[in-house]
């Protein structure tokens, strides 16, 4: 009872008088941390439909070389606002949805600490990107800069949809804020008394770690934005050379911002799979205080690497040195991780279902990603894979195979605490076969036109990158089909299915497998004993 | 908001803002560690003394000279020499022509950068007309004077600098509100 503070138990004791309200105003009006985090996860879904729409338009129209389907100025705003959608509206979202979910029930706290606020962060998304979405509509069509909005392509040569892609990306960074705040406020205040820090699942401790990522570098993000929006309309010139700025700050700036906004969209997922693999092999993780320090360490070096994105920018040799040897340093901690997950395996009594399989090929595919990583973090070779499709394959790798496969395995993984039905297994390994597949069809040939020099953004290409961009476009097309089986089997496990157990997997272990199956609305409300 | 929970936000809406304040206080220290180190390939914009001009004649280096007006900009900007071989520590003078072949009187601001732009630290001019705003009448024509040279101490690995200027429309822009963007770095 002594960590847990009055005012959320008060109020938890309050709505259990009156129950969840019905209809529209429950989700409208929800302060409970179980039902924000649906909102968020089917937020990100159709973001994720949303977004993956735009990919097979650009698929389209690179099956065959030459311009067929849309106008180049199109093809630009959909490669951008593709990865907008995909980076702030699917991937980030589902990470604080299963945050939301799962971290209360995880450290054994009634809700989050903020529980308003948390309502608040949630709201403010869907117009964040009713705003990006709609200036697709203006005269001239949305953003087409890339999501990387570079200047001068942001401030002299966009138009006025500039405007609203700057207020969505703002309202977009304060919903992060907002959700990381409460993430730290919760896991500081209201663990279950005898959860010492170093007790704390890895979900959580990836989360953590995250959320002081996004409280250090969204803000930066926002002064990004500002600053464009500034020199575009009030005659600011921070990144305008005639005003004595300078166009390369812009991307010093933003990839400062960037980078480590890439591992907030990684580290959940190494909680998700430190969670998943020891409960599908029957061991405890192996080395969990150092899975820990490899997180903190990646999260730190983060912040020391942005100008790898720069290597073609003319920095000196110095410079660049610094920055290829900091990058691959990132590679001793991601390593250890990957390591410490093989040895959870090791000697394991392994079991395969869906959460496990989308786990076993995040271990590798992510890997792959990895291993591409490194390539592009060698300056000289960079030279000829940047702004090529390398590139391209090698983001894909880590954040379709790395970090929507690892919420896909999240999903299976926890659906049947969260709906108290088992999923469809048939169905599910069906989903994981057609996804592997497609998506390796789909993205492991970009490597091979990327190295041949093929160049990204761009809506045609030379004849000889004909058959590798058709094959590419069918494995996109079966990819984006197969997540419909996903769709299905979620329809299909909360509609019904077989019942539950409270710990639903023979192995699991941790607080939200002590509570029953569907957790009930309100869970901890006295605060479990941790030994 | 529980009582305990509020130091925690508190601190956390100061580090928000903090790092908000981080993303801004970029631009000067950008501006500061270029000029420091020459990362950007920005030359000084003070005169340089001819303090350092003692000419090494055992040694040359060659000077390329790149000017354009900026995109929109419709002046004839071009240097009179193209390329020239110099000594270290030798002081030089050379003109860039401008013509504004437009109908109006207009204002201009030439912005230098020098490549490799650790050599920036090594360009001294002594004057130029990158220091101030040129104002043309129309049709006007001007020879502008450019009084240059390599510091001695240039690194041996550098055996070719290229300086390259862009010339902008300063109407284009209001200048008042550039200067409070980037403070005393205005060309």
């Amino acid at each position: 009872m002594s960590t847990v503070t009055t005012d959320p138990h008060a109020h938890a004791e309050h709505e259990h008088h009156h129950g969840p309200a019905k209809g529209l105003k429950r989700w409208l009006y929800t302060t409970n941390h179980k039902d924000i985090g649906t909102l968020y996860l089917l937020f990100a879904l159709t973001m994720f439909f949303i977004g993956g729409a735009m990919a097979m338009v650009i698929r389209a129209e690179l099956f065959q070389p030459g311009l067929q389907i849309v106008e180049p100025n199109f093809f630009n705003q959909m490669t951008t606002v593709h990865g907008l959608i995909m980076v702030f509206g699917a991937v980030m979202p589902a990470f604080t949805g299963l945050a939301n979910w799962l971290i209360p029930m995880m450290i054994g706290a009634p809700d989050m600490a903020l529980p308003r606020m948390n309502n608040w962060s949630f709201w403010i998304l869907p117009f964040a990107f009713s705003i990006l979405l709609l200036s697709l509509f203006m005269e001239g069509g949305g953003p087409s800069f890339g999501w990387t909005f570079y200047a001068p392509l942001s401030t002299t040569y966009s138009n006025d949809s500039t405007a609203l892609f700057v207020f969505s990306v703002h309202i977009m960074g304060i919903s992060s804020i907002m959700g990381a705040i409460n993430v730290i406020v919760t896991i500081m205040n209201l663990r279950a008394p005898g959860m010492t820090y170093m007790k704390m699942p890895l979900f959580v401790w990836t989360w953590f770690i995250t959320a002081y990522l996004l409280i250090a570098v969204m803000p930066v993000l926002a002064g990004a934005v500002t600053m464009v929006l500034t020199d575009k309309y009030f005659g600011t010139s921070f990144f305008d050379a005639a005003g004595g700025g300078d166009p390369v700050l812009f991307q010093h700036i933003f990839w400062f911002f960037g980078h480590p906004e890439v591992y907030i969209m990684i580290l959940p997922a190494f909680g998700i799979i430190s969670a998943i693999v020891p409960t599908f092999a029957r061991k405890p993780l192996f080395g969990y205080a150092s899975m820990v320090y490899a997180t903190a360490s990646i999260a730190l070096l983060s912040f020391l690497v942005w100008a790898h994105h720069m290597f073609t920018t003319g920095m000196p040799v110095f410079a660049e040195l610094f920055f290829m040897y900091c990058t691959m340093l990132i590679a001793v901690p991601t390593g250890v991780k990957v390591f410490n997950w093989v040895a959870t395996m090791w000697r394991g009594a392994m079991t395969f279902e869906v959460p496990m399989m989308f786990a076993l090929a995040f271990i590798v595919l992510f890997t792959i990603g990895g291993f591409s990583g490194l390539m592009l973090a060698i300056t000289p070779a960079d030279f000829q894979y940047h702004d090529t499709y390398f590139v391209v394959a090698h983001f894909h790798y880590v954040l379709v195979t790395g970090a929507i496969f690892s919420i896909m395995a999240a999903a299976y993984y926890w659906l049947p605490k969260w709906t108290g039905h088992m999923y469809d297994e048939t169905l599910g390994q069906w989903h994981f076969w057609c996804s592997l597949i497609s998506v390796n069809v789909l993205f492991f040939p970009m490597h091979f036109v990327g190295l041949a020099g093929m160049p990204r953004r761009i809506p045609d290409y030379a004849l000889q990158f004909a058959d590798f961009n058709a094959l590419i476009s069918i494995g996109g097309f079966a990819f984006g089909l197969s997540q419909l089986l996903f769709v299905a089997l979620v329809v299909k496990c909360i509609k019904g299915g077989k019942k539950a157990t409270a710990q639903v997997w023979e192995g699991a272990e941790g607080l939200e497998w002590t509570i029953a199956s569907p957790a009930p609305y309100h869970s901890f409300t006295t605060p479990p004993e941790i030994k | 908001m529980a009582l305990k929970h509020q130091p925690i936000v508190v601190k956390l809406c100061l580090l928000t803002a903090a790092m908000f304040g981080f993303g801004y206080a970029l631009v000067p220290l950008y501006d500061v560690f270029c000029d420091l180190t020459g990362l950007n390939g920005k030359t000084s914009t003070m005169a340089a003394t001819a303090e350092a001009a003692i000419p090494d004649k055992k040694r040359e280096v060659l000077v390329e000279f790149i000017a354009r007006p900026n995109n929109n900009m419709p002046w004839v900007f071009e240097p009179v020499v193209h390329k020239l071989r110099v000594h270290p520590g030798e002081i030089h003078r050379i003109d860039y022509l401008a013509h504004n072949v437009t109908g109006r009187a207009m204002t201009a601001q030439a912005v230098p950068s020098v490549s490799p732009g650790q050599a920036a630290l090594y360009f001294n001019k002594m004057e130029c007309f990158c220091f101030t705003q040129q104002h043309l009448t129309a049709g006007q024509q001007l020879l502008m004077p450019l009084q240059f040279y390599v510091d001695p101490a240039l690194p041996e690995q550098f055996s070719t600098i290229t300086l390259s200027y862009t010339l902008y429309e300063v109407d284009a822009v209001t200048p008042v509100t550039a200067q409070t963007a980037t403070g005393d770095n205005n060309e």
